[in-house]
């Protein structure tokens, strides 16, 4: 079977899901990556959309977070006030699942503006949204974007989501209680943070990919970890039960 | 009380130039018709609160309508971008709009200081982040038990919230179910609130987990069938997903939206 470099990311993505994992997931890829590993390796993930519904387990992937799937499947439907005081905040979640429209060198993230000037912005983009405390609160973060220079910036012009701040140590020091960003998914490879440098390495690619793309790819100098990995093949029953969502969209 | 009300007479009533009010449905049981008689009946100078401004406030900034939005996250969701929005904010068109911006948790958490009538809510974020410093109404806080610094956001009490909901009864008592976001915390923290609905009963019948807000906690009701569409009204309607799809090519353009808003809302009156 063969297959596109968009469906080897949401794979790549789903997999990195563990089953029994309480995830937290916005629309888009990262809720077809993880309604994905629930269809897979992982039916006991817990979805959780911070419109309030807490165990989703949608038969079809939902719309948009109002989704009334979401709340019929649901174990718990809350009011949002709830879902961000009484689950989120506390570290009561394991993943948070968070797409970028910039991502910098060490994993902060901007959804707000293009350009330097908040208030003359080059290109308005939505905002923040749950991210913010969602990348502060969850005990990991996994990140899912396309490749591309004009998204791995060597600065993000907005922080609107903290990944390593400045560098190592900074999480700390400004007490955000989760680890940060793990992992970042692309339709490339995957990077990872060092563990000395906190700085977003790139440890594995996606089958038929050269490392220097994913170099040529990023707007900083990329470091390509000694080991690095080559992402598995997506498996039959991978691929088809994507497809089989995707189609149900 | 929940007065029984036509949807126009509510809006006259309710909505004045240079108001504070808040439409508010997270992607469920939007008030979107509500938005069209705002804009039908010619408002200015709003200062328009969403968590999720989308397309209704999309249209409403288009008209308009607008002076000022405070909110969370402004997009077209599940298609894309806001592109009324986007030109008010870029290039000031119809009108050049302030925007009051924050995170979903420190909105939600406005409304509920505004619900419990504290002056201020406090949580544990937006640390790091560049949103401080654009946005006035978050600052630090220390605790006085802890020392730990955290961070305190201002109550809203906008003067006019307005939810959709499936049922009142016909002494004003609402009823609704489903995804119901902030539609309690909103009624509660607005100094008058108007509430939509599917429709009105002899009797609402008991429902498991329903959110119930009695009649004495609501200014106005109306019967406003279908008043949540294109949004999703669970037990009534689905998204109707090819208009938010379509919205995205309509609202790209001044003109293609100008003819659009004429058809659509300006020239169509609702017999409700």
């Amino acid at each position: 079977m063969s297959w596109s470099a968009d469906e080897m990311m949401t794979v790549a993505a789903a997999r990195a899901l563990r089953d029994g994992d309480r995830c937290f997931v916005g629309i888009g890829r990262p809720s077809t990556a993880a309604n994905l590993a629930r269809r897979t390796h992982a039916p006991n993930l817990v979805l959780i959309y911070e419109s309030g519904t807490i165990g989703a387990k949608p038969a079809t992937l939902p719309l948009s977070i109002g989704d009334g799937v979401l709340a019929e499947t649901a174990d718990a439907v809350v009011s949002v006030p709830e879902i961000f005081n009484y689950w989120l905040q506390p570290g009561r979640v394991d993943v948070g699942f968070l797409g970028a429209a910039q991502i910098d060198r060490y994993g902060n993230i901007n959804t707000t503006v293009i350009g330097e000037d908040y208030r003359d912005p080059r290109v308005r983009l939505p905002g923040a949204g749950g991210a913010p405390e969602i990348a502060a609160s969850c005990r990991e973060v996994i990140v899912i974007v396309k490749h591309s220079p004009r998204t791995f910036v060597e600065r993000v012009d907005f922080v609107t989501s903290v990944g390593y701040g400045g560098g190592p140590g900074d999480r700390g020091k400004l007490g955000l209680t989760g680890r940060g960003p793990v992992l970042v998914i692309t339709d490339l490879g995957v990077l990872e943070p060092d563990p000395r440098t906190a700085e977003l390495t790139l440890t594995q690619v996606h089958p038929g990919v050269e490392p220097a793309h994913a170099v040529e790819a990023t707007g900083w100098p990329l470091a390509v970890a000694p080991s690095l990995r080559v992402t598995p093949d997506p498996s039959a029953a991978e691929l088809s039960a994507l497809r089989l969502l995707e189609r149900q969209d | 009380m929940g007065v029984i009300a036509s949807l126009p007479d509510a809006i006259a009533e309710l909505v004045r130039d240079g108001a504070t009010v808040a439409l508010e449905g997270f992607t469920h049981l939007i008030p979107v018709a509500a938005g069209h008689e705002i804009i039908r009946q010619g408002r200015r100078d709003l200062t328009l609160v969403r968590m999720t401004p989308d397309v209704v406030y999309d249209q409403m900034i288009g008209a308009g309508c607008a002076r000022k939005l405070v909110f969370s996250w402004a997009g077209n969701p599940g298609v894309g971008s806001l592109h009324r929005f986007r030109d008010a904010v870029q290039r000031g068109w119809p009108a050049p709009l302030e925007i009051e911006e924050h995170s979903h948790a420190g909105m939600a958490n406005r409304y509920v200081a505004g619900a419990t009538g504290l002056p201020f809510a406090v949580l544990r974020g937006y640390v790091g982040t560049d949103l401080p410093a654009q946005t006035a109404t978050i600052k630090p806080i220390t605790c006085p038990f802890t020392g730990e610094v955290l961070t305190a956001v201002p109550a809203l009490n906008p003067d006019v919230g307005i939810v959709h909901a499936q049922r009142a009864d016909r002494a004003g008592n609402v009823q609704m179910w489903g995804i119901t976001g902030v539609h309690k915390e909103v009624v509660l923290a607005s100094r008058r609130s108007l509430v939509t609905v599917e429709e009105i009963v002899d009797e609402l019948d008991p429902r498991p987990g329903a959110v119930i807000l009695p009649t004495w906690a609501v200014s106005y009701v109306a019967e406003v069938p279908g008043g949540a569409h294109p949004s999703y009204a669970m037990g009534y309607s689905e998204r109707d997903n090819e208009y938010y799809q379509a919205w995205d090519a309509i609202s790209r353009d001044r003109e293609t939206f100008t003819a659009w808003l004429k058809e659509h809302v300006l020239d169509r009156v609702r017999v409700t």
